[in-house]
């Protein structure tokens, strides 16, 4: 496959060029050249007002695996200390549809210990088969146990999708789950859709900082795989009396070769800390000053029942902790709502916040990007606004 | 110990612009860079030389200006580096990109640690580090936020999870990604540039790395992207007005009406 150029047509114009997201393109001698960095993606083609860009389509690649014989959708049912993660909800929702639509079943593949319990919550909330692997090697998140069971699960039982939360745990032993059966990987997806008729998994997620988003195809292997961010979708509803199966996952002999141990796992008492997965979010940057100052983001955060998130500049001046940084360097966040409070909103804040929900700018400088990305702005000082709100809701609360 | 640590060189995505008119990216010159991630794993490879002693090998896979990130990173104390390059790596997805690092890996030979940067800023997928472990067959570790003690073919060491970390020990060899929290990058010194510039950094083809065609570039990777478009980005936002406790009144109620609270 490629991207064909037709010199005759081609004006040089250099709309196609504007268009690459992948800066593949070159105007040469008043003519389109298709650089090694194309991807095949097609921006170029149909942006090209001429018509001078053509997908060649080549030879159909033949299906790596015979499609017809993958059937059903899979959702992880990820799960800490016997706590199913929030996202999981999210996924039996989104997966139901999928399956509804591909008139097939949603399963759900539950590993850990002493939690055979869980799999009636998960049939109330959706699924109509439970896969449960219940070992005590499985008491931790032990990715490389995590892997081998789930893999060997997959290449018997042949879904044809499969979905997990982009959690820490999704994003680490997923990958080598769809390396070791040689199948495509959709990271933090934002959006999910299918095609009936083909079969396909349509997979959005953001890239390059999020400045652009990607639609991925999947379209001659099997399973389609995906890791899908928190809050995305909407958690699915309880269903009293649902009913469904569940089924013990039986390995032959133990689950052996495994690389390495949790030796303990500690959470962090920070009640606010789990920022990917807090409905509201009150976040402080520079504009916050000190480590103390940050008392002011904590106590709205708390009469909101919210967790306190951190631009980069706040965690680098060791205000507050890595684990609260929201963006591109640290955490992805979308809460219903996100108060942004002394932070100026640098690209790489944005890009980890603005699929929020409302956004809410508190800020001094009239001219900071954060009110850009802001449903509600307040240009003022966040030390009179911020304890203000936190009164007005505690009346409300 | 013998230490590969892959680094990738990415467009600055902080200097990527939409065109508020066409609603395209503008590429045009955006500055290439080192993966910010990446330097926290270079930094605690050389932090771990500095106390298991060892060497520090460089690897990349990239158009053959990637030299140029190699050579920044050179100048703050790695040993050496390698260039994996070819045309027939073109429109490689994570899982062709994994198979080739780690084809490299083997063809470097008696490796006991691979370090990554937790994700390229231009993807932010995660999934290059997980698929070199899986490759080659070793232990792995995401999200790493501290290496406690290396010894008796094991490590120790702390992830960073989402509700707080775990303590695991994993054998070596193995692969693990780490994020910003571990270090705090050095600067390059003066004797490591005059260094970089001069060293050597080998070119390996497809075939020097022993690779299965199959397994590259487009036609070994399972994913295509099948449309790009462009975010709506700005919101309709509003800028409230009247003095401070107008304006609170007003956020608090409308927040109320939203029924998120």
């Amino acid at each position: 496959m490629a991207i064909i150029v037709c010199r005759e047509k081609c004006t040089g114009c250099g709309i196609c060029v504007e268009q690459c997201p992948f800066g593949a393109i070159e105007i040469v001698d008043e003519t389109a050249v298709i650089l090694d960095a194309c991807t095949l993606c097609g921006a170029c083609v149909e942006v090209c007002e001429f018509a001078a860009l053509e997908m060649e389509e080549g030879e159909p690649v033949a299906p790596a695996v015979d499609l017809s014989a993958y059937r059903g959708v899979w959702v992880f049912a990820e799960q800490r200390k016997g706590k199913i993660s929030t996202v999981v909800q999210e996924l039996l929702n989104e997966g139901r549809k999928l399956a509804d639509r591909l008139d097939t079943h949603l399963s759900a593949v539950l590993l850990g210990h002493d939690i055979s319990n869980r799999a009636s919550w998960l049939i109330a909330h959706g699924a109509d088969r439970v896969y449960v692997f219940d070992d005590p090697i499985l008491a931790d998140f032990n990715g490389d146990a995590y892997a081998t069971v789930l893999a060997d699960l997959i290449e018997k039982e042949k879904p044809e999708i499969v979905l997990t939360g982009a959690t820490a745990i999704g994003r680490s032993f997923i990958p080598r789950v769809a390396a070791r059966i040689g199948t495509g990987l959709t990271a933090d997806c934002t959006g999910l859709d299918v095609d009936p008729e083909k079969r396909e998994l349509l997979q959005t997620r953001p890239a390059f900082g999020g400045n652009i988003l990607a639609t991925i195809l999947c379209p001659n292997h099997r399973p389609q795989m995906a890791t899908v961010r928190h809050k995305v979708f909407k958690p699915a509803p309880e269903e009293a009396g649902r009913k469904g199966e569940v089924i013990p996952v039986v390995m032959n002999g133990t689950v052996a070769g495994l690389q390495g141990e949790v030796v303990k796992t500690v959470e962090e008492i920070e009640d606010t800390v789990n920022i990917t997965e807090a409905d509201i979010i009150v976040s402080g940057g520079r504009g916050v000053g000190s480590k103390e100052n940050f008392a002011v983001i904590e106590g709205l955060a708390k009469v909101l029942g919210g967790a306190v998130g951190a631009s980069r500049g706040a965690v680098d001046a060791e205000w507050i902790s890595y684990s609260h940084q929201v963006g591109q360097t640290g955490k992805t966040v979308c809460p219903k709502l996100y108060i942004a409070c002394g932070i100026s909103g640098a690209v790489q804040h944005l890009a980890g916040m603005q699929s929020s929900d409302v956004i809410v700018a508190i800020n001094k400088d009239p001219e900071a990007p954060i009110f850009q990305a802001a449903t509600y702005g307040i240009v003022g000082d966040l030390f009179e606004v911020v304890p203000m709100m936190t009164r007005a809701f505690q009346k409300k609360i | 110990m013998k230490i590969v640590v892959c680094i990738k060189q990415v467009p600055d995505v902080a200097d990527v612009r939409i065109d508020p008119e066409t609603n395209t990216l503008i590429r045009e010159g955006v500055p290439s860079i080192v993966n910010p991630f990446d330097m926290y794993a270079v930094e605690e490879a050389i932090r771990l030389k500095e106390r298991f002693g060892g060497e520090v090998k460089l690897l990349t896979m990239g158009p053959p200006q990637a030299e140029a990130a190699l050579r920044e990173l050179l100048s703050l104390g790695a040993d050496d580096a390698v260039l994996v390059s070819d045309r027939t790596f073109a429109g490689s997805d994570t899982l062709a990109t994994s198979y080739t690092l780690a084809m490299a890996i083997r063809k470097i030979g008696d490796v006991d640690l691979v370090l990554c940067g937790k994700q390229a800023i231009d993807g932010d997928t995660a999934q290059v580090g997980p698929g070199i472990a899986e490759n080659l067959h070793w232990g792995f570790a995401a999200y790493v936020r501290k290496i406690e003690e290396i010894g008796d073919g094991v490590m120790r060491l702390e992830r960073l999870m989402d509700d707080g970390y775990d303590l695991l020990r994993i054998p070596l060899p193995a692969v693990i990604t780490v994020v910003k929290e571990i270090n705090e990058p050095r600067l390059p010194s003066l004797k490591g540039k005059m260094k970089a510039k001069k060293l050597e950094i080998p070119v390996w083809n497809a075939e020097e790395i022993g690779a299965d065609p199959e397994r590259l570039g487009l036609s070994g990777s399972p994913t295509k992207v099948s449309k790009i478009f462009t975010p709506e980005f700005r919101r309709k936002g509003e800028i409230l007005q009247g003095e401070a406790e107008a304006q609170v009144d007003r956020l608090v109620s409308e927040i109320e009406r939203l029924n998120i609270v």
